[in-house]
């Protein structure tokens, strides 16, 4: 008796998961042209993208890294990024890193072309803005391996599933940021922009967006984080790199092997990180004002 | 042209819909702003205002934060819809303009000095002067040009490749006044443009916006909640009170009759010989003859005024001199030319009072008042200026 009362009814139960699954079958199916279509795109971009890493020699690399962190630092900060890019050659997973930063600026890419556009209609329209925030919120709190099923099934096994994924993953902070740098540009200078007749658009690219310039840098640095961190659960359907020896360190519970690979995958993270906010501190500080 | 201001029983109201509506409906019923909030919920910032702006006027509007001020002087370019009423600027109805006719009027008519600078952060000083004239389309060597004469004209000359953040409080705002100065608008709206500054720069601000508002011909209507400031600058000052004018004139009018016991708190702790200038005591001028106009119908002029001389200008109303009737009786000449006696005493408008003085007590005649281009204003009386000071 006290079971009946304490236990979740099962005439309740409602198994929904089959819908969800036929709404993915009928979008691989009535969307499959689409599909194919996206992947040929994403495969070109890896084409493009690939022979660049890939003709690069090792040390311009670390090279241009050191340059860069110099200029946007200093010197002891080139050296240490430059350091950092070389550990990860010598652990053997150069040929790893060079596939793994191919999906990462490919997914980043794309968010950026969706987070951008949406970021910015977003605060133009309170309507849309009370629509997507919930959505952005789910997208964010939903486990990540999530994405990977639907990926797997509407484009298949290997890296084009996995940008899918981690654009899906790492898009939510870009469109935030956008929205959030846009809404808080200082009202008077708003006013003053509408106050010498811009049109809407003028009020867009010659104020808004050049104001909210460094917060829109700094979403696009929380999507590249976030795109870092998709890279070992990509690898799970299929997607190689550094991301795959984590897995099979897993799998063959090897100890060693697995901090190797995950370390490089922190490098990784702290070199783009690092190289980001260099970028973002430049625009605060000519944009800086009282 | 400058351009003159009317406002037709205008207000504004802020709120929900709803709550505007209800709020708007009370607008008649003889309650304040404040009683109209308790019912309503609607915060009336602006209530049935009414009254013009003469072209060319430096009209100030004075009143404590929350008065409504900064909300009105909004309204002039439509930054705040008036809920209802109407704002004529040289003739147009500003709340019928359709978008683009309202895009017009702010590219080409109007511009406006802020409180806090409002500069583009992310551009130079030269970028965020010649801002106006780029979203006109203007090529850009000629919007250099203007921009860079704006920037000239308020002292920032070598400044023009630094960014806003490079610049002290002081100097900022002279951008924010070069960018409201490069579309070289008809009516020009400064909404407490000196309030964020330091004292000794928001005096000297003020000077150098006197000097420039005499070389220029625009309307100008200036925010503030410094009555010392309201009292340096304004031809007219509106004073400002919960949502309404309560008094409105030339300073000297001020002085001379406050409207109730708030005015006259106001108007407390202001030294009257510091602040009134000359320009706010003078008189209007009566009969100016021409330089070139003939001796017979200036002499039938003055006979029939009754006058003993009249100044005489030329073409430009600069200020040349005076002529005597005595003279132009004696006198064959055709043109009154030759009859026209010099006349040094003329003072400038936008001297103080105190400054004045001594030419004043020295002078047996009114004085001609003049402004920085050495145009005829108005006469200063030696009776009106002793009574300026006698109370």
């Amino acid at each position: 008796m006290w079971e009946r009362i304490r236990d979740f009814p099962e005439q309740l139960y409602f198994n929904y998961s089959v819908y969800i699954d036929r709404f993915v079958d009928w979008l691989s199916q009535a969307f499959g042209w689409f599909f194919d279509i996206v992947r040929d795109i994403i495969l070109t971009m890896f084409d493009g993208v690939e022979f660049v890493l890939g003709i690069t020699p090792w040390w311009l690399y670390i090279v241009l890294l050191f340059i860069a962190g110099w200029r946007l630092y200093n010197v002891k900060t080139g050296i240490t990024l430059a350091f950092l890019l070389f550990l990860i050659g010598v652990s053997g997973l150069w040929s790893e890193m060079i596939y793994t930063l191919a999906i990462i600026f490919i997914s980043v890419f794309i968010s950026f072309l969706i987070g951008l556009p949406t970021g910015i209609l977003m605060s133009k329209s309170s309507r849309l803005e009370n629509i997507l925030k919930p959505i952005l919120d789910g997208m964010q709190t939903l486990p990540s391996f999530v994405y990977l099923i639907p990926a797997l099934m509407l484009l298949g096994i290997g890296r084009v599933p996995a940008v899918f994924a981690t654009t899906i993953y790492a898009v939510p902070p870009l469109i935030r940021l956008t929205f959030l740098g846009i809404k808080n540009v200082d009202e008077q200078v708003i006013e003053a922009g509408i106050s010498f007749g811009s049109t809407p658009m003028q009020m867009l690219f010659k104020i808004e967006l050049p104001q909210a310039l460094s917060t829109i840098a700094a979403g696009l640095n929380q999507t590249t984080m976030m795109a870092v961190a998709m890279v070992v659960i990509s690898s799970m359907i299929g997607a190689r790199g550094i991301g795959q020896e984590v897995l099979i360190a897993i799998r063959q519970v090897q100890v060693g092997d697995g901090f190797v690979a995950g370390l490089a995958i922190v490098f990784v993270a702290i070199i783009l990180d690092r190289l980001l906010q260099g970028v973002t501190n430049r625009f605060d500080q000519t944009m800086e004002t009282e | 042209m400058a351009r003159d201001v009317k406002v037709d029983n205008m207000s504004v109201v802020f709120g929900t819909n709803a709550q505007r509506q209800a709020a708007i409906e009370l607008l008649d019923e003889n309650m304040t702003a404040d009683e109209i909030r308790e019912e309503t919920g609607a915060t009336v910032a602006v209530k049935n205002l009414s009254f013009e702006i003469e072209e060319g006027e430096l009209f100030v509007i004075v009143g404590l934060s929350g008065s409504g001020k900064s909300s009105f002087i909004r309204t002039l370019n439509l930054l705040n819809r008036p809920a209802r009423g109407s704002i004529t600027v040289g003739g147009q109805d500003l709340t019928k303009l359709s978008r683009s006719e309202l895009r017009n009027y702010r590219r080409n008519d109007v511009s406006m000095v802020f409180q806090n600078f409002a500069l583009l952060s992310h551009r130079t000083v030269m970028q965020n002067v010649e801002y106006p004239l780029e979203v006109q389309g203007v090529p850009k060597e000629e919007r250099r040009e203007t921009a860079q004469g704006a920037i000239d004209l308020v002292g920032l000359s070598g400044w023009e490749n630094h960014m806003p953040n490079q610049l002290s409080g002081g100097m900022r705002q002279r951008v924010g006044l070069a960018r409201a100065l490069t579309n070289d608008p008809e009516l020009l709206l400064m909404d407490e443009p000196y309030s964020a500054l330091d004292p000794l720069i928001r005096r000297n601000m003020q000077d150098e916006l006197l000097k420039l508002e005499d070389e220029m011909d625009r309307t100008i209507l200036f925010i503030t909640h410094d009555m010392n400031e309201a009292f340096r600058l304004g031809d007219r000052i509106a004073l400002m009170k919960d949502a309404e004018i309560v008094q409105i004139g030339t300073p000297d009018e001020f002085f001379d009759k406050p409207a109730n016991d708030y005015v006259k708190n106001f108007i407390a702790d202001v030294d009257k010989t510091r602040i009134l200038k000359v320009r706010s005591i003078m008189n209007r001028l009566g009969f100016v003859a021409k330089m070139g106009d003939a001796v017979k119908d200036t002499r039938a002029i003055l006979e029939e005024k009754d006058m003993e001389f009249c100044y005489v200008t030329d073409k430009n109303r600069v200020f040349q001199g005076y002529v005597r009737f005595e003279d132009l009786k004696k006198s064959r000449a055709k043109t009154i030319n030759k009859l026209v006696k010099e006349d040094d005493t003329a003072i400038y408008r936008n001297a103080y009072i105190r400054e004045a003085w001594p030419k004043l007590k020295a002078a047996e005649f009114d004085l001609p008042v003049v402004d920085g281009k050495g145009r005829l204003r108005g006469v200063l009386d030696y009776g009106v200026v002793v009574d300026a000071l006698a109370d």
